[in-house]
């Protein structure tokens, strides 16, 4: 369970977020949107622990993220993955050594169980055939998905992804949801996801939730999202140019 | 008057506060270089895991800009032999010019000239390679695959630059040396056996050492702070750039000063 209790955050003079508290229960897939510069990424950011809070606490299963020694953070991050909006990929290894990487750094498991296992990663996101390209070499899209499945690869209890569907065309973004909703529904993954793609954020969320000025204003089911009577959410959602929200 | 004493008061703000932030951040940028010198010496420990990383760096630091080097040794050489063996030969002295040459060139030329070279060849490389891996999230992907930044990346460039930097020192001392032979036997009318004879009879152990221990700190100023630059680089692209340029700022003025201070511990100096 991942749980932000009154948490705070500035940049210099301006607040990012602003006494944000929330509940992601074990397996639930948890969607917060929001404009560009809400604060959304600030608080996944806050949930891998880049960042500590100026007030209030991060708990991942009721140890506190914030504060924590490297070690407590490592043990903390092994329960994670977290997929880039850019990929993250490190651009002198390979497709294969890239989702390879974190066992290969770990030590985790034999040569041959160390290539099953990406092999069957690789085959999961249909990257077979790009296992010997480099990241200079492969479109965006691709990217993603080799950083979604270097994520996957130690099996994490929590995934955070960021805009895991911006930049991408809508099959391939259909594609990546599927892959969220799978993670949840054969693995019981927690998932938490950053996203303004309103179609994707439907698609696969158990509980969205609206981040304004670094404030919630609003948490609910797609349902309850779709039928907010908010100004600022029905605005936000409809993709309208009038309402309280500017552009 | 009332508004232009204003504005002068929050000019003098402004301009303490300008001096406070830079001073801050120059405090936190030094702090943060020796910590990660600390933190790469505990990570040595994993050296041999890096070992296929370390040859990689060596190859890159070392082999790459060995023709730099060679070009910058040999002129390096043929130019200091001739301006003090032109004002030498007018006093009959030129025989001194092999003595100078290797006294010159061990103490001083040989790391300074090496570090001066794998400064701009390979200190902005790192500082350039691990800024951009920054601003692209590629550090942050690390940490979040609990591989740790300082073995992954620092160690390994800290360790082949203290491997590479003292080779290349000492084979920048032998090409200078020779440059000098050849400016003294066309020039001087030296015998490269004359030459090399007195060469010989002039090459002090300490001397020796004082290179290869100047070369040996030069090559982790270098390293560290151009990844430490790397490592701290934010702004995308413009912050890659920024990063690199004080990194070879800072590793040039760092190579100097404290490149003073070890002559001066061995040599006698006002300081």
């Amino acid at each position: 369970m991942i749980e932000l209790r009154n948490v705070s955050k500035r940049f210099g003079s301006k607040i990012v977020i602003d006494d944000v508290s929330m509940t992601i229960e074990n397996g639930e897939t948890f969607v917060i949107i929001g404009q560009s510069g809400a604060g959304k990424t600030t608080i996944l950011r806050h949930i891998a622990g880049f960042f500590d809070p100026d007030h209030g606490d991060v708990l991942i299963d009721g140890v506190k993220m914030n504060g924590a020694g490297r070690r407590t953070k490592t043990k903390l991050r092994e329960k994670m993955g977290f997929l880039f909006q850019s990929g993250a990929l490190i651009n002198w290894l390979n497709v294969w050594d890239n989702v390879a990487l974190p066992l290969v750094e770990h030590r985790i498991g034999t040569a041959a169980g160390i290539k099953k296992i990406v092999d069957e990663k690789l085959a999961l996101l249909q990257l077979s055939d790009a296992a010997d390209k480099m990241p200079s070499d492969i479109s965006g899209g691709m990217k993603k998905r080799v950083g979604l499945a270097r994520a996957i690869v130690r099996n994490p209890e929590i995934i955070l992804y960021d805009e895991p569907t911006s930049g991408l065309d809508p099959v391939m973004s259909a594609r990546i949801d599927d892959m969220i909703r799978r993670m949840q529904g054969e693995l019981g993954v927690t998932s938490v996801v950053v996203t303004h793609d309103m179609g994707s954020a439907y698609r696969i969320a158990d509980r969205i939730a609206m981040l304004y000025q670094g404030v919630i204003i609003e948490c609910g089911t797609p349902d309850e999202i779709r039928e907010s009577t908010n100004p600022y959410v029905q605005q936000f959602v409809e993709g309208s140019l009038s309402g309280p929200i500017e552009a | 008057m009332k508004e232009l004493v204003q504005k002068s008061q929050s000019g003098v703000y402004d301009l303490f506060s300008s001096v406070g932030d830079r001073m801050l951040s120059q405090i936190y940028f030094s702090g943060f270089t020796i910590l990660l010198i600390f933190r790469a010496i505990v990570e040595s420990r994993f050296a041999f895991r890096k070992w296929r990383e370390i040859v990689k760096q060596m190859y890159v630091s070392g082999v790459k800009s060995m023709l730099v080097c060679s070009i910058v040794a040999l002129f390096g050489g043929m130019i200091l032999s001739l301006h003090t063996g032109v004002e030498l030969k007018k006093w009959g002295q030129q025989d001194a010019v092999p003595i100078l040459m290797i006294n010159v060139m061990n103490k001083e030329m040989g790391s300074f000239l090496t570090a001066i070279i794998l400064t701009a060849f390979s200190g902005a490389a790192m500082a350039a390679e691990l800024g951009t891996m920054k601003v692209s999230e590629e550090i942050d992907a690390l940490e979040m695959m609990s591989i740790n930044p300082v073995r992954y990346l620092v160690m390994p460039r800290m360790i082949s630059m203290m491997l590479m930097v003292p080779a290349l020192s000492i084979y920048t001392v032998i090409l200078g040396v020779f440059g000098g032979a050849l400016v003294s036997y066309f020039q001087l009318g030296l015998t490269f056996q004359d030459y090399y004879h007195r060469v010989y009879e002039s090459i002090w152990v300490k001397d020796m050492f004082v290179g290869l221990l100047k070369s040996l700190v030069f090559a982790v100023i270098i390293s560290s702070i151009s990844c430490a630059n790397g490592l701290l680089a934010e702004n995308g692209a413009l912050g890659v750039g920024r990063a690199t340029r004080v990194s070879v700022v800072s590793s040039y003025l760092m190579v100097l000063i404290i490149g003073y201070f070890i002559t001066s511990l061995f040599y006698g100096g006002f300081m």
